[in-house]
Order: C-alpha cells, then structure tokens, then sequence
C-alpha cells in the first residue's frame, strides 16, 4: 500500500500541458505532407508510389488535375520521397468538420512532356482550427448546451487496432482526457459522442446502425483515421464499405494512420464546439 | 537441391513410404521443402510429420489455380521445430469434385483454418466435426471471395438480419449471455456467447471475422510495394512484425537478402514492438483485477516506448519503416543515442513495476490458477507464442528459425507449464527484459553498411515463405508471385487465429466477471484474425 503510494508520489504530474501548449511531438514524426503547389513540376511519380490513393491524378486534353485527399492519406512519406515538391510536416491538428475540407487539388496545363507548367485552378480545403479556439469551443460547449460532461462511446467498426492503441492512450496519465470532463462510457445509451475506427466492414454495418441508433440526441460522430475518414488502404471492396460516413452522419473527422493522442484529443474538442448546431436539429427525434 | 540435412532426413523417409505417388519435391530454399501429393495422401503424410516428427500444423491454405493447372491447391504448411524446418504440401482439389478431406479431427489446431479455406474457396470439407461457416457470416450469400473469378469490389447485397444459429446449452439453471460485437471497453469487435450455471462457465462460444476486410483478395490486387504499408494495417499492434513477415516472404522469393544492417534495425524495431505490447498487456491484466496504479504506471512507460518509436522512425507504431529489401530508416547517431536513453530509463522503472505487481498479493490472488490452459490442451490447439510458452510449449522462431539479426544475439525463451494468467504474465515480463538486452546486444554489434538491397522487381511464379516471431506468436506470410510486380496469392497467418480456440478452454469453470482478464492474457487480434 505505502509502495503504491511512494510511488505515485515520486512519479509526479506526467500529463500533457495540451492544448495549452503545442503538442509534444517529435520532429522527426512524419505528419501532414505539405506540397508545394505552385512548383509542382510532375505529380504523377509521387500518384504512383501513393498506396491509398490519396494523390491522383487525372488527366484531359493538355491539363492535369491533381488531388490531394488528407482523408486517404496514412503519412507513409513515400511521396516526399518520390517527388521534391512534397515535404513532410510533422503537424497533427487535423480535424476537421467537413469532409471536403480534406481535399485540397489543383489543375494545371501541361507541356509536350506531360510536366506542369503552370496552374490554372487551385482549390484549398484545409483549414486548422487553433487548439485554444477549440478548448474554448469545449468549454461553452459543455457548458452551454449539455450542462454536464461529454460522454463518448468507441466502436470498432473494422479497424487494424492502430486507432484502438492510441485511443487508448487518451486515458492514460499522459494524456487524461478525463481533465476535460470527458469520459469514455461502456453503453451507446449513456453516450453524447460515438468515437468509430476503421472501414465499416460489411459484418459491423448493422452493430455501427444499432449502436448510433441506441445513442439520445443530440449525438455526435466522429471518425477516426484514414480508415474511418474514407476507408483509407482498404477503400470500398466485397467487405467494406469504405469511410464511417457511407453508413452514419459524420460530424468531425481525424486523419492521420493512427492519429496520435494529441490528434484525437484535438478532433474531439472541436466536435464539441459543434454540439449547439446540432442539439436544434437532432432534438427533433 | 540445397537442402537442409536435417529436412533430407524427412523427405527420405517420405519418399520411402509415398515416393511413387508423390511428385518430385523441390526445395528452392534449404529449409523450405515442398511436396506435391495428390489428396488421398494429406491426412497420411500428415500423420507422418505431426507424429513422428512432432512437426507442427502451422497453417492449412488454398489458392485458385484453376487457370493455369485447371485445379484448387490446398496447401498444409508444418514447422519442424527441432529440425528448424519447414515443409510444405501441396494438394490439388479438382474443380468438379471440390471437396476436401478434412484433418480436424486428427489435428484440432486447423479447424478454422479449415473451415475458412471452405468458405473462401468453396471446397467442401469431408468429415470436418463441425463444418458450418466461419470466415464469412451465415448471412453472406454463396460467394467464394478467394476464386479468382471473384471480383474484388463485387457489391454484395444488403443484409437482411441475423441468422446465425448458435449451439443451445440447456440444463437446469443454465442461462445465456451474449456479449458483443461492441463491447464496453475500447477493443475490437466480437461476439461471445457464454453459457453458465450459476456462477462458472459452461461453455464459451466464439464467433469473430467482424472485422474481415478482404485483406488477402486486397493483397492480389496491389502492386507489391503498395502491399508493404497494406501489411502494416492488418493488426495495428504488430504493424512492423506483419510488414517484415511479408518484406522477408518477398525477398526469399527473389532470392534477395536484406543486409546486415537492416537485419539488425527489424530486430530493433521488432523488440520495441515487443517491449510496447508487453508492457501495455501487463498494465491491462492489472487494470482488469483491479489494480488500475500500475496501469496507469504501465501505460506511462508505454507511452515513453512510443515517443522513442516516433524520433526512430517517424511513426509511433512503427509504421513506414518496413521495406523491401531491408528498412527505410537508418539510425544515425543520434537515434542510437536516443534509443539508449530509453533503455536506461525504462530498465529501472520496469524492474520497479514489476515489483510493484509482484509485491501485490491482491493481483497474484486473482490471476494465479485463473484462465488456466493445461499443456495438452495446447498442443492440440497448436497454441503459439506467448500463450504457448506459459503451458509448456517451448518454441520461438526467434531461436528455432533465426531470422533478422537473432543469430547473433544471445537471450533465454521463458517457459512455464502451469498455463494460468499469472504464467502468461509473468512470460511477458521475462521477455520485456529479454528485449532490453536483445536491442542492446544489437547496439553494441551494430554492423555499418547499406539499410537496403534493391528490389525493383519480383520475380514471377515464385512461392515463398515469411516468416517473424512477432510479440504475439509467430506470424507466417506465404507468397505466390505473379507477372509484373504483383501477387497470384498472399496467405496471412496471424498467432490470434491459431489461439483463439483455447481462450474458450481456458475460461471453462471460471466466472464472467474473470473472462476480461483471462482475454488480456491472451490478448488476441481481431484483425489479424479476420482480416
């Protein structure tokens, strides 16, 4: 008993001053790749080494349009490998609203070569949210509409466990997301906010329907990873159905293969800054 | 034919006994023997090798090979431990009689894997003692997803309902409870159906592949280097140690090896896998009893071992480090640095959580005699890894198999025969220090030199075999490769499949309120199972 004590004691405060403070992360972690669109000379090597098909290409008369899907993307860096104007970031704050605010492309006109000579169209998708705007959000979230915690229920909807490890590591001292009067609860019917990992595999689509139907509104879904955003390395095939949002409405989702805890913690706070725009619609059930 | 003599000794003796039936053997690398015999032969060729040579029944296959030899192969893959073997037999099932003598009953460790070579392919199992449906749920409709006249992006009809039939267990007293898909805890999906009288369990129930993803049918329609990162996603926690298993499948195909100092970087990254699960596996066994102080202490230190993985490789679970031919990574000296600071640091803080959980007579009172899996009930199962070795089952490719750098390290392999919780534990426990002293040794021989061999192209029409002591158990990819740079078949074999059967045994005659911790201690893969 005085062993524990002792020790605990020595231990010390180990949690993360996050989201006061950027996240402690490394510089070597390979993040967000960032992609110098107006120098971009030929995507097509770096489209070729992309094994989720998270930059494509296509092609019509003498222009190119390029897509990058941050959604697809699993952070691999093969594609800053292949291609000069890709660099990776180790940024992780990624969450984001919209689906759409994923995917950042551009068309380009091209020479006899098939290079790219000179945009035509850029269309930006990604826009941060800063984590004190979404602390912020958290708190009169909480505050304002719900007057409590905010309680989360985690379904594996056909995840490799990867998202599992991290989300795991959001109860840990590291990290203790219970500082944020959030807490993960055993029963969809106790839960604000349904956490889902993975491609919806054909065999979980029911489980993920029943589980966000037993949820009370207003409810929130977030999907995690690239798996979850978008079906990521798996995409849609004979059992899959691709992102969480081909079976549920989506309200926040997080990149990333996995996302790591700060990332988690980040797309959590934001969906909740969210919760007043839902409670009017969802309160309609 | 370079083969081991130890495999000749074998393939003499079976070709004494078969020989006229059998086709020439051919062994395209010295401990990897295939045999060719035609499929009245597999159960007696199997009895053979699983009694007299105590070969193990490591994996049990198909693959469509109807366009080229108009014929379903069925592979039976055993590891020769003692004699650091493999050998492989290859069986052809005709088309129009696809049916498949079943060698379940001789062997209880292949049941699944027997069944889901059934579902996949549509070879019909003859005398298997429980052939219903297991990979694909009894509401799919009658596909054969392996075939390769499957499409993989078929779009399958809508299900309409459960209609899964489970086994009824009745008595007086007896009553039922359901657990799953979804489970209260942040874990996979599956489904166990407990029957109990009173307090103990009667009976447990399993039914998994939730999470199948089409893994294997994904793996034929890649190009092989996309089938790297494709490897790294089928069960998150051994990401590196599936990645290498298919890596080494693939440059045994093209006769490649990865250089020294690549080998010596898998070993690395493969121990901090080790390392990280183990640790994270013994904070949850104390979680699970109650003793949530030293899974917070465990989950700290875990978290230590992540933050290193990231400076070492970019990626906390050690993804994109894997490649073909080698790594993708080298560790200057600031990494060696950083990594030998881990290891200082965690030495000690280890030591003293395990004490913590040793001094704990609350924790030993739970998980002591709990869970309890006897040694023979093992080795029918064919139970691997950290499982295996807590009943008695000594084996551990790392020594039997040298892979990666193991040949040049010295470590013991902690093994115990009383099978219960607190056994399997105590196995992870040894082997996390085994691991410190195993990516020191690797440090202090650390071979300079090139982290890659180059393999632009695979060779087509080669098998092979991959092959990696993960922290879990042993982890086998099989390859058959094709034309341009891609892959007629990919077999997966993850430790959760061989083991999941004896969580059911080791569960009979405790309470419910045990199961949590006697999962733990095995904690298997969902993915890794299903993919």
């Amino acid at each position: 008993m005085f062993d524990v004590l002792r020790k605990s004691l020595s231990t010390g405060v180990v949690t993360t001053p996050y989201p006061n403070l950027p996240p402690q992360v490394s510089r070597q972690a390979r993040g967000k790749p960032e992609i110098d669109w107006s120098n971009w000379k030929d995507a097509r090597p770096a489209a070729a080494v992309c094994p989720t098909g998270a930059i494509a290409c296509s092609e019509q008369g003498r222009t190119r349009t390029v897509r990058f899907d941050l959604g697809f993307c699993i952070f691999c860096g093969l594609c800053a490998d292949a291609d000069p104007a890709i660099r990776m970031t180790n940024a992780c704050e990624l969450a984001s609203r919209n689906r759409k605010h994923l995917i950042d492309s551009a068309t380009y006109d091209l020479d006899v070569d098939g290079r790219q000579q000179r945009i035509l169209e850029w269309r930006a998708g990604f826009k941060p949210e800063t984590p004190e705007e979404s602390g912020q959000a958290l708190r009169a979230g909480i505050d304002r509409v719900l007057g409590r915690s905010l309680h989360i229920r985690e379904v594996d909807a056909g995840s490799c466990n990867g998202c599992e490890i991290e989300i795991v590591g959001l109860n840990s001292p590291i990290y203790d997301l219970e500082r944020f009067g959030v807490h993960f609860v055993a029963s969809p019917r106790h839960a604000d906010m349904l956490l889902v990992t993975g491609p919806v595999t054909r065999n979980m689509e029911l489980a993920l329907r029943k589980t966000y139907d037993a949820m009370p509104a207003p409810r929130l879904v977030v999907a995690v990873g690239a798996c979850g955003c978008s079906g990521g390395i798996f995409g849609q095939n004979y059992a899959t159905c691709g992102g969480v949002d081909q079976v549920i409405p989506v309200d926040v989702y997080i990149p990333g293969c996995p996302p790591n805890p700060h990332a988690l913690s980040h797309g959590i706070l934001l969906a909740v800054g969210r919760l007043p725009e839902k409670r009017g619609a969802g309160a309609q059930h | 034919m370079n083969l081991l003599p130890s495999l000749q000794t074998v393939l003499d003796d079976l070709t004494q006994r078969f020989g006229p039936q059998m086709q020439p053997a051919h062994s395209p690398r010295p401990n990897e023997l295939y045999l060719r015999a035609p499929v009245v032969l597999a159960s007696a060729l199997c009895s053979i090798l699983y009694r007299k040579y105590q070969a193990r029944l490591a994996g049990v296959f198909g693959e469509d090979a109807r366009a080229e030899h108009n014929a379903f192969f069925v592979y039976y893959l055993y590891a020769l431990d003692s004699a650091h073997g493999f050998v492989c037999v290859r069986v052809p099932v005709a088309p129009e009689k696809p049916e498949l003598p079943s060698l379940t009953n001789a062997v209880p460790a292949v049941n699944w894997q027997e069944r889901e070579v059934q579902d996949m392919f549509g070879l019909k199992l003859v005398g298997h003692p429980n052939p219903r449906r297991c990979a694909l749920h009894d509401d799919w409709p009658e596909v054969y997803p392996l075939r390769k006249d499957f499409d993989l992006r078929t779009k399958l009809p809508p299900f309409h309902g459960e209609r899964h039939k489970f086994r009824k267990v009745e008595g007086e007293g007896v009553f039922q409870v359901p657990v799953g898909p979804v489970h209260a805890g942040i874990i996979e999906p599956g489904h166990f159906l407990f029957s109990v009288a009173g307090e103990p369990v009667l009976y447990l129930q399993l039914r998994m592949f939730y999470v199948h993803k089409g893994t294997e049918k994904l793996f034929e329609n890649l190009p092989i280097p996309h089938c790297v990162r494709l490897a790294e996603s089928i069960s998150g926690d051994s990401s590196f140690a599936h990645a290498t298993a298919f890596c080494h499948a693939v440059e045994r195909a093209s006769e490649v090896e990865a250089p020294p100092r690549a080998r010596a970087l898998r070993t690395i990254c493969l121990e901090l896998e080790r390392i990280y699960n183990h640790i994270a596996d013994i904070g949850a066994i104390c979680t699970d009893v109650a003793f949530v102080t030293a899974h917070m202490h465990a989950m700290r230190l875990k978290e230590h071992v992540l933050r290193a993985n990231e400076q070492l490789t970019g990626n906390r679970l050690l993804r994109g480090m894997a490649a073909l031919g080698g790594v993708r990574f080298d560790f200057d000296e600031e990494r060696i640095r950083c990594l030998r600071t881990l290891l200082e640091f965690l030495e000690p803080e280890f030591n003293s959580l395990a004490e913590l959980i040793r001094s704990h007579s609350g924790t030993r009172d739970r998980l002591e005699t709990t869970g309890l899996l006897k040694p023979g009930v093992a080795r029918d199962l064919g139970v691997v890894g950290v499982a295996g070795r807590a009943s008695g089952f000594d084996h551990d490719l790392r020594r039997d198999f040298p892979h990666a750098f193991y040949d040049q390290v010295t470590f013991t392999v902690p093994v115990f025969t009383e099978g219960d919780v607190q056994r399997r534990m105590v196995v992870r426990r040894e082997e996390v220090l085994q691991s410190i002293s195993i990516i020191r040794q690797v440090l202090d021989k650390f071979p300079p030199g090139p982290i890659k061999t180059e393999l632009e192209r695979v060779p087509s029409d080669r098998v092979a075999l991959g092959y990696v002591e993960g922290w879990r158990g042993e982890i086998f990819h099989w390859v058959h490769t094709a034309a341009e740079n891609r892959l007629a078949r990919c077999k997966i074999k993850d430790p959760s499949l061989q083991n999941w059967p004896a969580l059911s045994e080791a569960i009979l005659g405790n309470i419910i309120p045990d199961f949590p911790v006697v999962n733990k201690s095995f904690n298997l893969s969902y993915s890794g199972t299903d993919r």
